[in-house]
């Protein structure tokens, strides 16, 4: 029972840190940047959707689905004003300027959303079901089968429509792919607009689960970033993959050994797995020609 | 007419003296989960400070509230301090709802020997700081207090018999851990397992399965308004509904819309309660609250209700010690707190609230059980 729950919990955690690690790798295979500020994002899913739904009084479907376009609209925003300029000269600055720039959404929400944080209930997802004896809500099943259905979305996306293909050239020869007439600009953009797509996601759908506030998607963005680093940050479904271990280790550690050891532990295996593994557990080394 | 000179100057002195107002401080959360904390603590200071100052203020100066927010953080809380002590001089220093911040503060104003007073956070270190003098004082519940208080309540009402613990992981969470394993030991009792939790965990069924498999029949809860909402809301996904005897975290903020419907079934300690009948100084307070703050239209539109009263009182105290000082040096308002005799306030009616081995003004006889009815903190058992 103990080990059940605790997969179960896992798996839920486990797959928004994978969609909000994905975020950083689609930026990252396109474009070698990523917007740093990701917890950010995830933050301003939570905060449009909640705007929606509750004070405005909108059904929740397109209560979720402007605030996924909103956040998409908020990545392209970011690609422009704060990687696009300074990746353009070759300097690393996009690096500080993604996070000053969620440091801004931050604040921004904060002044207007408000300070106190808000519970945003759903009707659908307080009813809950029994598995393998213990009581599993519908969230929490929802939240595993969204994120991973999202990812294959994401899969079949880069493998099947012509913008995903478009982007996959560009991924593997930028310059090639200017020369055969991919707007590369718009590729980077549109990798962007995925991104904080995803992490727009996670934060609808773990807004239930916990509260809607401003620094709420802080921790969430840095335990993704290691999560995009562990699964080796050029493989999508390493990174995913990497974020349900992730997931479940930390649930697992909690459930086994305590609650005190969870943090020092899953951060020291995620340093052991780096050291024996340098390009993450699924990346490859990046082969340089010259 | 050199000594006239001198003689005009020196009255335009202690005329400016007496225009300048006391500078009261107040380092608080003002924003983030723990705000309604803040604008509680706030409320309070600022109608006792409006009752005071309509009878003339203190040693003739009128008294002024200077805010700054914390963030719930120890660092901004120890910046925010530093300011109000250095650059605004104030006389005597506020604190907020979190412990770790007033510890953070603690250190300063013992160096400083700006008199320290705590209308909320309830972390035993803040008074028993080990300095001499100590310059900290309380007007609110008290951990290790506290503690034996809500063991008492959980054997009584709940006839518990194997309690586990679940506590917010910070100095708070630990204050409370040494607290409640101090009020078991004394009984000959032991906690069916210490669980703790970060502020910011989604997810706290691992943590209360371990409690749950280790027979736990009541859980003892630590925690702010947004991590105990968590535990509710884990415990709901569970299906499991032990008894929930809290400290006095869920008062904070919207704890009934965080944590949803179960937030009912957590019972929390309070000093005060404005329902019920009132002593004249609750009415004139409520009075006051209702006519200052359009948003107050019952008492229980005053929440959470123990920052106000705890302010309130601690603030009239304060206003006591600096006249019984006769001046704003702060070694001399600290022996002015000793120097309190009796004082009808709101909690209760203090006698001689502080001696120099006892910083603390409310103790176990002055706790109220409390639960949310809807938005509302009402004693345990009363309807609206």
């Amino acid at each position: 029972m103990l080990v059940t729950s605790a997969l179960i919990t896992g798996l839920a955690l486990g797959s928004m840190y994978g969609l909000l690690a994905l975020g950083f790798y689609i930026t990252y295979a396109v474009s070698s940047t990523v917007n740093f500020a990701q917890g950010s994002s995830m933050m301003l899913g939570a905060v449009f959707a909640y705007t929606f739904a509750v004070t405005l009084g909108w059904p929740f479907l397109p209560a979720a689905l402007l605030a996924l376009a909103l956040c998409a609209l908020y990545g392209m925003l970011v690609e422009l004003l704060a990687v696009r300029p300074f990746a353009r000269r070759g300097s690393s600055a996009w690096l500080m300027a993604t996070v000053a720039l969620g440091i801004i959404a931050d604040n921004t929400v904060l002044f207007t959303f408000g300070k106190e944080p808000r519970g945003f209930s759903l009707a659908w997802a307080t009813g809950s079901v029994q598995i393998a004896g213990i009581n599993v809500s519908h969230l929490q099943i929802a939240i595993p089968v969204v994120g991973l259905s999202l990812a294959a979305a994401l899969h079949l996306f880069s493998r099947k429509t012509r913008p995903g293909k478009a982007m996959l050239a560009v991924v593997q020869n930028p310059d090639a792919a200017r020369l055969m007439g991919i707007n590369v600009p718009l590729a980077i953009s549109i990798a962007y607009a995925a991104s904080t797509l995803l992490a727009g996601a996670a934060g609808i759908m773990i807004a239930p689960l916990f509260n809607v506030h401003s620094d709420m998607g802080t921790l969430f963005g840095l335990k993704a970033f290691a999560v995009a680093i562990l699964g080796g940050i050029t493989s999508a479904w390493g990174v995913m993959l990497a974020g349900l271990i992730f997931g479940l280790t930390e649930s697992l550690i909690t459930a086994l050994l305590g609650s005190a050891y969870t943090q020092i532990l899953s951060f020291a295996l995620v340093i052991v797995a780096l050291a024996l593994m340098p390009n993450g557990l699924f990346g490859r080394a990046e082969v340089k020609k010259v | 007419m050199k000594l006239l000179l001198a003689a005009f100057a020196f009255l335009l002195g202690i005329s400016n003296a007496n225009a300048q107002t006391i500078k009261i401080g107040l380092v608080t959360a003002l924003s983030g989960q723990s705000a309604r904390a803040g604008e509680a603590i706030t409320r309070g200071l600022t109608v006792a400070i409006e009752e005071i100052n309509a009878k003339g203020g203190v040693l003739g100066r009128k008294l002024e509230l200077v805010r700054r927010d914390d963030e719930a953080t120890p660092a901004k809380g120890v910046i925010a301090a530093r300011e109000l002590v250095f650059r605004e001089k104030v006389a005597v220093l506020f604190g907020g709802l979190d412990t770790p911040v007033s510890l953070a503060i603690v250190p300063i104003v013992n160096q400083e020997k700006v008199p320290f007073m705590g209308p909320w956070a309830a972390g035993t270190p803040i008074t028993k700081n080990g300095a001499n003098p100590n310059f900290v004082f309380r007007v609110s519940a008290v951990d290790e207090i506290v503690n034996r208080a809500m063991l008492q309540y959980a054997q009584k009402t709940f006839n518990a018999k194997n309690c586990g613990m679940i506590l917010v992981n910070n100095p708070w969470g630990e204050s409370n851990e040494k607290g409640l394993l101090a009020a078991l030991g004394a009984k000959g009792m032991k906690p069916a397992g210490i669980e703790k939790f970060e502020g910011n965990d989604v997810d706290v069924v691992p943590q209360l399965t371990r409690l749950k498999n280790a027979g736990a029949d009541c859980l003892f809860l630590v925690g702010n308004v947004g991590p105990s909402a968590q535990v509710v809301k884990s415990l709901d996904r569970m299906g499991w509904k032990p008894p929930i005897v809290s400290h006095w975290g869920p008062a904070g903020g919207r704890f009934t819309e965080l944590a949803g419907p179960s937030a009912k079934d957590v019972h929390f300690v309070q000093t005060y309660s404005f329902f019920g009948k009132q002593t004249p100084v609750g009415q004139k307070v409520l009075k006051a609250l209702m006519a200052k703050y359009p948003d107050i239209k019952s008492p229980g539109d005053v929440t959470p209700a123990v920052g106000v009263a705890n302010a309130y009182d601690a603030m009239m105290l304060t206003a006591m010690a600096i006249q019984n000082a006769g001046s704003t040096d702060g070694a001399k308002i600290r022996e002015g707190y000793y120097k309190i005799g009796q004082y009808q306030g709101l909690i209760k009616t203090y006698n001689k609230p502080f001696t120099p081995g006892n910083h603390d003004a409310v103790n176990e006889n002055d706790y109220v059980w409390t639960q949310f009815i809807d938005n509302q903190i009402l004693p345990v058992g009363m309807k609206k």
